[in-house]
């Protein structure tokens, strides 16, 4: 089978899990739901990595990989942080008072 | 030795992302989710770091400029510019992908499916970043929110994808000119812009979803050019989140979903210019509303854009405080597409610190409303318009709305009698049983509370 043939049959499976994992997902948790798939899709940093890294990398290249690897791994640090402070804020009921 | 281990570290980051979406179904499991995603982050990146054979100081640096402004814009952004914030990272995440799919193209020049895998990465990501920051500026109001449009527009823009489309097959066909690289690149960057800018506020959560899952395929796409599994995994599972997102908004607005798809080609632009007769309304002071209040035993609020705008959130969070300490029993009824976003809502009054079992979806609280003393409405207008279960001439027939009119007294808080996004008339507030509360929702509120304290 041929590489990228393997690699359509994957695409295929993980959407449609992705489908069935994100219906779940109630309502109240939209906004989260999207700022962490965000930083799930900010995983184009390892892209960024193998262009800037790569042996052959020419001064444009290099200079492009460089420039994504900024992006992508801003979009990791701020997702994945302002995810879990946006989490924080959801509470169930009234703290308790210390 | 790495080349042995590296598919076992991906393997394991993979299930790092499916077990963060997964653990988001629940509130209570949803922060576990962000540190599992966090692991399979790290793991990930380490794993390609080892992978790697030169360049190391540049990518360090780059990792560093990142996350240096990265962590701020996440600790000091408001609650209430989540939206802009996520239109922002849409964008720097479509960039990534562009850029590395454009590198990629001068260093490989690759050919055949990677050809067009490439081609498909740098066109959704070109266009999901300019996309993106036109809505962080609709967003912002650097622009205006309203849609701009111009004679011939859907011809214009779907002009220029199809013109894009075209470069794209001839690249993938044969050996491509030297022009048609940055051809390609600039078209796809247009039609981002033409894309979003005859999109009006109200839209946006629909819009942003959609550029969700643009930027979820475009990682993909590249991870079919690097032929790179966990690429293509954590891609399909926010491509997926976003296309689950804008289909629920889609039909929270009663659209179909393939008008959107495509830009909302040919939507309802034209805002029905609204007939002006001067209808008689009831309105009310913050005593008469307060006294009204505190007789009810039970009592519904609808937060609409309005709340966010006019930052009510912690005041009703005060005023819910109060009523409860009544004994009154307050709920809020949530529109799918209350807000600027998916869930914005909830996240704002999460802030304000309401406990989450109070925030109920539309179709938990609908059978409510008839049992219901009091519908609040704050900030929202066409969600609670009756015209869309009644009136088949009307644009918004059909929409899915919050059935407030069914209460056994509504009250309005909305600033003047102009009509909500969709430009008509909201039959709401020309009812018996509707008091009008003319006024700021956080001056108005926070009138009530006072009364309310000033009471007991």
């Amino acid at each position: 089978m041929q590489s990228y043939e393997f690699g359509l049959y994957v695409f295929m499976l993980a959407a449609f899990l992705g489908f069935e994992l994100v219906k779940r997902v109630s309502p109240l948790l939209h906004t989260p739901l999207m700022s962490l798939s965000n930083a799930i899709s900010a995983i184009a940093v390892v892209g960024g990595i193998l262009v800037t890294g790569d042996k052959d990398a020419t001064e444009l290249t290099r200079w492009l990989g460089f420039t994504a690897v900024v992006c992508a791994s801003l979009n990791v640090v701020a997702g994945y942080l302002i995810t879990d402070r946006m989490l924080k804020m959801f509470r169930k009921r009234e703290p308790e008072k210390k | 030795m790495i080349e042995n281990v590296l598919p076992a570290i991906y393997l394991l980051a993979s299930v790092g992302f499916i077990m963060a979406v997964k653990w988001m179904n629940n509130p209570a499991t949803a922060r576990r989710g962000v540190i599992i995603g966090e692991i399979g982050m790290l793991l990930a990146v380490i794993g390609t770091l080892l992978r790697v054979e030169s360049n190391f100081a540049m990518i360090f640096i780059g990792i560093g400029i990142g996350a240096a402004i990265g962590a701020p814009l996440a600790y000091l952004m408001p609650m209430t510019a989540v939206p802009q914030l996520t239109a922002l990272s849409h964008a720097f995440g479509a960039l990534a992908s562009a850029l590395i799919g454009t590198a990629e193209f001068y260093l490989r020049a690759p050919h055949g499916f990677s050809m067009a895998a490439l081609s498909l990465e740098t066109l959704l990501g070109y266009l999901t970043t300019t996309a993106s920051i036109i809505a962080f500026a609709k967003l912002q109001e650097l622009m205006p929110t309203r849609p701009l449009t111009y004679p011939g527009q859907n011809f214009v823009s779907l002009g220029v994808l199809v013109a894009a489309i075209i470069v794209g097959v001839m690249m993938v066909a044969g050996t491509p000119a030297p022009w048609m690289f940055p051809a390609f690149t600039g078209l796809s960057l247009l039609f981002g812009i033409l894309l979003v800018i005859p999109i009006g506020g109200a839209d946006m959560p629909t819009v942003i979803a959609l550029l969700n899952s643009y930027a979820g395929v475009a990682a993909a796409a590249m991870g079919f050019v690097l032929d790179n599994k966990l690429l293509i995994i954590a891609g399909a599972l926010n491509g997926s989140a976003g296309l689950i997102l804008s289909i629920i908004m889609c039909k929270a607005m009663n659209r179909s979903f393939t008008n959107v798809l495509f830009g909302a080609f040919g939507q309802l632009q034209t805002a029905v210019a609204g007939k002006t007769v001067q209808r008689p309304v009831r309105s009310a002071t913050p005593d008469e509303a307060a006294a009204i209040l505190d007789s009810a035993r039970s009592v519904i609020v609808i937060p609409g854009y309005g709340m966010a705008v006019a930052q009510a959130q912690h005041k009703i969070r005060e005023l819910y405080d109060a009523l409860t300490k009544r004994g009154i029993d307050v709920k809020f009824a949530i529109h799918p597409v209350a807000g600027r976003m998916p869930g914005h809502m909830n996240v704002l009054l999460a802030e304000a610190d309401i406990p989450y079992d109070k925030l109920l979806e539309m179709d938990e609280i609908n059978g409510d409303f008839p049992n219901t003393d009091v519908a609040l409405v704050i900030g929202a207008n066409d969600v609670v318009n009756p015209l869309a279960r009644t009136d088949k001439t009307s644009p918004i027939y059909g929409t899915p709305i919050l059935d407030a009119d069914r209460a056994r007294t509504v009250m309005v808080i909305k600033r003047s009698m102009s009509p909500g996004f969709a430009g008509i008339d909201n039959e709401l507030y020309y009812m018996n049983n509707t008091l009008m509360l003319f006024g700021d929702a956080k001056n108005f509120v926070s009138g009530i509370v006072k009364e309310l304290a000033g009471s007991h």
